[in-house]
């Protein structure tokens, strides 16, 4: 049974091909494309039972598919590998892929493309399951590689619109700089340990290499490289706020389950090489905590619902890498999946808000829809409370305890990157509430899509197949946490236990500190809750009393757009224009004239005169008639 | 100046006179005439040379040359109407549409 683990990704991909061949009417298209997500997600949920009941002896069960490449020194299959990161990732993601799916088949009903949506959708979901069950680096690659190109075509779904376009085309790029990195780290441990198995590397590279030696810095670094760009944590992170130009629920199944999480998978997939380089280690770490820094004050000043969110997931990510820079790999993988749980459920809850309002993303001038879309201000509040990690009913709280505990307790950590850390926690308290109260509390400041009466008070909330997908990710978004708990509750330990064969341990084991640790972050929490309400309550519209030109500067995510428009953009198109018309472009040019003029002088001989065509006929014949004689 | 002689210089005659024709006038009408006549002077000199060496063939040929003549005047005329419907007059050049 655990051998078939392979249908997990097969299922998607053969419907997205099914899908992208034939021209299917609309229900089947919605039946294939969420139907097989879902089977996938049955397949993953029945292969994970058997999992947790009966574990492969070496704690993973590995596949061969085909030979791939193989050449003198290096070969590499097509192999896949299941232990318990890969599944854990992949029950989540075919899970929250699943319930996207279902939401989608009634969100993106009045749609055009209906059939070119969920092609799409269903080869990003096998992308990022190949990604996550692969044990060959190179096929990892490919499902890297897939998941970019689905998310290009998917943000910029309406390409119809310039701003989509430019968005897909920013993320397409922006990730394409950490994938260099990526391939040329593929290339290294190609070459220097011969192999490009995940399991064989894990093995391989503590013999090899010594810590802190040169190679394994730069291969850690090239494979951080490419996380930071997946990830979207700085510098690498202006891609992921444009990349709300696309449908809301490509959105939450970008932040979700699939793209932004695989930059976290590879590090920690990868720890054997990273725990040899602990430079790399301290940067991921910095690089963590100043993202959660950086997004979580300019989530706390955008107008746009989904930018808000964006933003918010990636302080989230921040919290994942800050997690893995002090070595802290099981909390990592915790909080991705709780996190993924509560974002897409924030996601599809701003969808129906959005559609509700009739497309209109300003915070500013929502309000007062509580009443009006009751389940989905239940369920968004459930997620807020999860993500703002406050107890006891949220699976964020534990997840985010966790890594603060691990940051504080790790040699690596200490008490910057905690400090930073619990400063985060308030910024996303403060972003979090504050995007609840502008939504649903307070009083309507918009006219609805469909006016009042209009639809005889029916709920604009939509059909089953809105509702469910809301309903089931609140429960694991407000219960998972409980998997895993602190010393002081009960000191569960079931996702430790289902990750320890795959993932060593966080190197300081929890201690009974613990309990104090929690104040401050509690205290954070709650202080940044306090803060967004006052500053909802006293303003009303402006969110924090902020000068205006701090808020302008947060708005615009700490101007790193203009920073990179000044550095790379304007220097590249100036040097575009300056090339333009080089010795090369000139020659071209010098043969397209040559050519030009062979055309006039041809074209003058089809004078458009019947007889001077018969004249010239009648003088030829002459001519050949004169050599034949003479000659 | 034997038989033959005469037969071949009317003919060449002829067949430069339709030349002309067809290199003179702008009239199209004229010039499928004038290649008619052109046609003609080939098909005498067949019947001269098949007089000449007392054979048949050359007045096979000739028929065959009446033939193509036929059909070529139908076709010919055909064009001629479609050219006095679209440009509302028989003139060649005016007929210059395709020039490059």
């Amino acid at each position: 049974m655990l051998g078939w683990f392979w249908l997990i990704p097969a299922l998607p991909l053969a419907s997205a091909a099914l899908l992208a061949l034939f021209r299917l009417p609309r229900r089947a298209v919605a039946l294939l494309g969420a139907g097989s997500v879902g089977l996938s997600a049955a397949v993953c949920l029945a292969i994970g039972v058997q999992f947790v009941l009966a574990p492969p002896p070496t704690g993973g069960l590995g596949l061969s598919l085909w030979g791939w490449l193989a050449a003198e020194g290096l070969a590499v299959p097509a192999t896949l590998y299941l232990d318990g990161l890969a599944l854990a990732m992949a029950v989540v993601i075919s899970l929250v892929g699943f319930l996207i799916h279902l939401y989608s088949t009634s969100y993106m009903a009045g749609e055009q493309d209906y059939r070119r949506f969920f092609a799409l959708m269903n080869l990003f979901v096998a992308s990022m399951l190949l990604l996550v069950l692969a044990d060959s680096l190179l096929l990892l690659f490919l499902g890297w590689e897939g998941v970019g190109l689905c998310s290009y075509l998917l943000i910029g779904f309406w390409y119809r619109q310039g701003e989509a376009r430019g968005a897909a085309l920013k993320a397409f790029l922006v990730t394409r700089v950490g994938d260099t990195g990526l391939f040329l780290g593929l290339l290294l441990l190609a070459t220097s340990l011969g192999t490009l198995g995940l399991q064989q590397i894990t093995r391989q590279v503590p013999l090899s290499w010594a810590v802190g030696s040169a190679p394994a810095v730069a291969a850690a670094a090239l494979l951080l490289a490419g996380a930071v760009g997946k990830s979207a944590q700085l510098p690498l992170q202006t891609w992921l706020p444009d990349a709300m130009a696309g449908p809301t629920p490509v959105s939450a199944l970008i932040h979700a389950a699939t793209m932004v999480t695989a930059g976290v998978y590879l590090i920690a997939r990868a720890w054997a090489v990273f725990s040899l380089a602990p430079q790399v280690l301290f940067a991921v770490a910095v690089i963590g905590a100043a993202t959660i820094l950086l997004a979580g004050s300019s989530a706390l000043a955008q107008r746009d619902l989904k930018r808000a969110l964006a933003y918010s997931t990636m302080s989230q990510i921040g919290y994942m890498f800050l997690a893995l820079g002090v070595q802290a790999w099981q909390p990592a993988i915790f909080h991705f999946a709780t996190h993924a749980f509560f974002k897409a459920l924030l996601f599809l809850a701003a969808g129906v808000v959005i559609h509700e309002l009739g497309g209109q993303q300003d915070m500013m001038r929502m309000g007062g829809l509580w009443r009006r879309l009751p389940v989905t201000f239940w369920t968004f509040l459930v997620a807020c409370l999860s993500m703002a990690s406050l107890p006891p009913l949220t699976a964020g709280f534990f997840s985010k305890d966790w890594i603060l505990n691990a940051v504080y307790e790790s040699p690596r950590g200490g008490f910057w990157l905690w400090l930073a850390a619990v400063v985060g926690v308030m910024l996303t308290s403060a972003y979090t509430f504050r995007m609840l109260f502008l939504v649903f509390l307070g009083s309507p400041r918009a006219q609805t899509a469909h006016g009042e009466g209009l639809h005889g008070g029916a709920r604009g909330e939509g059909g089953a197949a809105i509702l469910i997908p809301l309903l089931v990710l609140a429960v694991p978004a407000a219960l998972l946490g409980y998997v895993e708990t602190p010393k002081f509750l009960g000191d569960i330990r079931l996702f430790a236990g289902f990750l320890g064969t795959a993932l060593p341990g966080p190197p300081a084991e929890r201690v009974s500190t613990e309990l104090l640790l929690l104040i401050p972050s509690d205290v954070a929490g709650l202080a940044g809750l306090g803060l967004a309400y006052l500053a909802w309550r006293r303003l009303g519209r402006a969110p924090v009393a902020l000068a205006a030109r701090v808020r302008g500067f947060w708005q615009s995510g700490w101007g790193f757009d203009a920073l990179y428009n000044v550095l790379l953009v304007r220097p590249f198109l100036r040097l575009g224009q300056w090339t333009r018309g080089d010795v090369v472009d000139r020659f071209y040019d010098l043969v397209a004239a040559g050519n030009r003029l062979l055309h006039r002088l041809l074209s003058l001989w089809q004078g458009g005169l019947l007889r001077r065509y018969v004249l010239a006929l009648a003088l030829g014949a002459a001519v050949l008639l004169a050599l034949v004689v003479m000659l | 100046m034997s038989a033959l002689a005469v037969g071949l210089v009317t003919a060449g005659t002829l067949f430069v006179l339709g030349l002309a024709g067809v290199l003179v006038r702008r009239n199209t009408l004229i010039m499928l005439l004038s290649i008619e006549v052109m046609l003609n002077a080939a098909g005498l000199v067949f019947v001269l040379a098949g007089s000449r060496w007392g054979q048949p063939d050359g007045q096979v040929m000739f028929l065959l040359i009446l033939a193509l003549a036929a059909s070529e005047v139908s076709v010919g005329l055909g064009l001629l109407l479609q050219l006095h419907r679209r440009t509302g007059s028989l003139d060649a050049d005016r007929a210059s549409r395709l020039k490059g």
